[in-house]
């Protein structure tokens, strides 16, 4: 009796050794491990050898040591129980990119937040003073007027052509043909289209040859041509038009595609019932596409709040062209106030977070998220 | 996988003595100094011209690095740690704005004792942080001039004007005989105005005065007082006034700073007079540039109230120590003798602040008679709109100009300004 307690005790000293030794060798290998990686890093760092060569060995030490540390980490957790082991590897995956996100995302917002009750040079407190500023300074409700233009025409112009678009691509022969053609500004960055656009827009006086397109047009017909950005308030449309020429490709082809899921004996039905093809459209297509629909806005929308390079690219923000976005670059490094600027910041992010939580919810809903 | 990790090992003994062999050589590696300015292309390359016989001399290695948007980096590489070791700043604002941080290196003896001995006064105190120097000035600009087509001018028989009231009849002859006085244009990307800002400081400083002007950079005589408001309305005679200007207000607006010039040197002039700094004429066309002292007249914006004369503004960029090292001691001490210009000067588009230049130096009648009349300006001021804080100087400011050409109502342009002025 006596001795088969003790040998029960030295059994489980024995396990509680193993487990504090497997423990140990969990904590240590992957350690190991960093260190290791770490150390050639900052190696070749240091290096003076030949940058090419450099280069190389880097991508190579780099590849290969983010595929040793998760091999690391899925023989760590392989060393635990079984149930616990299952409970932990998902985050083996998952674990990096957390890691990343909270590093360059999740940290910064943070510091935003921080800062944004700071003054310029975040050394004192505040308090909400940054805030009455994001929502009383004319130029910062300028920029809210017109981002909610942006918002209203651009999303609404974007998704109405693309629908449009889409609709008659659908009856047309030629879809292909006119769907990659309109399809073709995606492929062109913001900044590259507010150059284009300066081009189509942009002004000489009475007299000279006007580079402009639309100068050229007008002046064809014997108008004078106009100085289009600085036409307040419609310079806010012509800017809008850009965002409008790069997204209907966007909702079009998506639309396109939910309107290819629509069943055509839906639609044989209605009209056996008699509707003609605007109450079909009205009646059947939408509503069939309407979570589609939902979503491509949302998408635009968020495009639309931070929308930046456009006008940064064609205005700088002048002629009553600021959004916010614009504001938020001009107070952080033209006017080097990081306490409005962060504040501007941590608004914008208020703003697009609940368009963002119910795009992914529509994602989710169609089982693409 | 156990093949793998003993390949991997023999890779990593094998290299190891290449790279330690590289490593070794880091204790004897060249001296070297990291610059990092706002100049790029052509300028760049005349900097790095420059600066030669100093890493000749000394055997110390200079390595420029410019770049258009410098302006945002520089904060960005200094918040984050990675400053270089001297920066070319062309924005006093910017070195006060670090200075205040305590990122800056003060200047040291020596090197005050040779800024006092080569530079006027003026340019120690525009690099100077509550009483402790941080900048050396190297390359200036001066802005205060009109340039015009002088073979143009000949011929239609217009004389330089010597004061405000010459040029107005000047303007109003030309008015007269079908021409258009001025070329201007202010668009300039994000810093859209600073044209405008440039011209009302060159009237503040001929109707108010060098010490109002003072008073009003440092934010103690307003924008709505009524000094400032004289300077706008005496450019406004000449801007809002279609008559004046080519194009009128759509052309001030919309045109980029480097083509407003264009119009002095079609045949016959769309426009007679263009004022801008020394640096336009590398804006001039091609055949201009090639006899400039052929094509292109230039004088001094005249003065309007004669007690004041005729002063100069201008700008400059003021390199600052981030790194205190000796080879970087070496360089400032270097920038701050008129040797680290001189091959920049002859290979032209640049104006030296230091007092015993050679003028011989500069390679044509224009950049001498420019930098003389740099050297030798009784009144000489730094561009006021880099000097306000940045908020202003470098943003209401810029865009009340745009504002007010745009036809806003001049009180409500001035009273937004003045609003913006951080507390």
């Amino acid at each position: 009796m006596a001795e088969e307690a003790t040998s029960k005790n030295r059994a489980l000293a024995h396990g509680g050794l193993a487990t504090l030794g497997r423990l140990a060798v969990s904590i240590f290998v992957p350690l190991v491990t960093f260190v290791v990686l770490w150390g050639g890093f900052i190696f070749l760092k240091e290096s003076k050898a030949p940058p090419a060569l450099i280069a190389i060995i880097a991508i190579v030490w780099g590849v290969g040591g983010v595929a040793l540390l998760f091999w690391v980490a899925d023989w760590t957790v392989n060393r635990f129980p079984p149930a616990i082991a299952k409970r932990l590897q998902p985050f083996v995956f998952v674990g990096p990119a957390l890691i990343i996100l909270a590093w360059y995302l999740f940290l910064p917002t943070l510091r935003s937040l921080y800062l944004s009750f700071f003054d310029a040079q975040s050394r004192n407190f505040v308090g909400l003073a940054n805030f009455v500023y994001a929502f009383t300074d004319p130029k910062m409700l300028e920029s809210f007027v017109n981002n909610l233009l942006w918002i209203i025409l651009g999303t609404g112009g974007s998704v109405g052509m693309g629908l449009l678009i889409a609709l008659l691509a659908d009856r047309s022969r030629a879809e292909k043909a006119f769907k990659s053609i309109i399809f073709t500004p995606m492929a062109i960055s913001f900044v590259g289209a507010g150059v284009i656009w300066r081009f189509v827009y942009a002004y000489k006086p009475v007299g000279e040859s006007q580079i402009g397109l639309l100068n050229a047009l007008l002046t064809l017909f014997g108008a004078e041509p106009q100085a289009w950005i600085t036409l307040r308030p419609w310079n806010n449309i012509f800017l809008i038009a850009i965002l409008v020429w790069l997204q209907t490709g966007y909702a079009m082809v998506i639309i396109s595609a939910a309107l290819k899921g629509v069943p055509s004996s839906i639609i044989e039905a209605g009209r056996i019932d008699g509707a003609g093809e605007l109450r079909v459209i009205g009646s059947i297509i939408i509503p069939y596409i309407f979570t589609t629909l939902v979503t491509v806005s949302t998408t635009i929308i968020i495009i639309s709040l931070k929308i930046f390079d456009i006008v940064y690219t064609m205005t700088g923000g002048q002629y009553g062209t600021e959004v916010i976005a614009s504001m938020q670059y001009k107070q952080m490094f033209n006017y080097y106030d990081f306490g409005k600027g962060s504040a501007i910041a941590i608004v914008l992010v208020l703003a697009v977070t609940p368009v963002m939580w119910y795009n992914l919810r529509q994602f989710s809903k169609q089982e693409g998220f | 996988m156990k093949k793998v990790l003993m390949i991997a090992l023999i890779i990593a003994i094998v290299a190891m003595p290449i790279f330690s062999a590289g490593q070794a050589e880091k204790v004897s590696a060249q001296k070297t100094v990291t610059v990092f300015g706002a100049f790029v292309d052509e300028e760049a390359h005349r900097f790095e011209e420059a600066i030669r016989p100093f890493e000749e001399k000394t055997g110390i290695k200079v390595i420029y690095e410019g770049s258009k948007d410098f302006e945002t980096l520089i904060s960005v590489r200094v918040e984050g740690g990675n400053a270089p070791d001297i920066a070319g700043l062309p924005q006093p604002g910017l070195m006060l704005n670090f200075a205040e941080k305590g990122k800056l290196v003060p200047i040291w003896s020596s090197l005050g004792a040779l800024i006092d001995k080569n530079y006027a006064p003026v340019w120690r105190d525009l690099g100077s942080y509550k009483g402790t120097t941080y900048g050396v000035f190297h390359r200036v600009n001066a802005k205060s001039f009109v340039w015009y087509p002088k073979k143009a001018w000949a011929k239609a028989g217009y004389t330089v004007p010597k004061t405000w009231d010459e040029l107005n009849r000047l303007m109003d002859r030309m008015v007269a005989n079908g021409h258009t006085p001025w070329a201007v244009g202010i668009e300039s990307g994000g810093a859209t105005g600073w044209v405008g800002t440039d011209w009302i400081e060159d009237i503040m400083l001929r109707t108010a005065g060098p010490e109002k002007y003072d008073r009003w950079v440092s934010g103690e005589l307003g924008f709505n007082s009524p000094e400032v408001k004289a300077a706008f309305e005496v450019l406004g005679k000449i801007w809002l006034d279609p008559r004046y200007v080519y194009g009128g207000k759509n052309y001030i607006l919309t045109t980029s700073f480097g083509d407003a010039q264009e119009p002095l040197f079609t045949n016959p002039p769309k426009a007679w007079m263009h004022r801008q700094g020394n640096f336009i004429t590398g804006f001039f066309p091609e055949e201009v540039q090639e006899s400039l002292e052929d094509e292109v007249g230039v004088f001094a914006l005249p003065a309007i109230d004669v007690q004041f004369g005729i002063p100069v503004l201008g700008g400059g960029d003021q390199f600052v120590v981030f790194n205190d090292r000796p080879e970087v001691r070496q360089f400032m001490e270097f920038l701050a003798t008129w040797e680290s210009g001189k091959l920049w000067a002859q290979a032209g588009g640049a104006l030296f602040p230091y007092l015993d230049q050679d003028l011989r130096a500069y390679p044509n009648a224009i950049e001498r008679s420019l930098a003389e009349a740099l050297v030798n300006a009784k009144v000489f001021r730094f561009d006021a709109s880099d000097l306000m804080p940045a908020q202003v100087g470098a943003g209401t400011f810029w865009s009340g100009i745009v504002d007010w050409v745009g036809g806003k109502s001049l009180d409500a342009v001035l009273s937004d300004i003045q609003r913006s002025w951080p507390k």
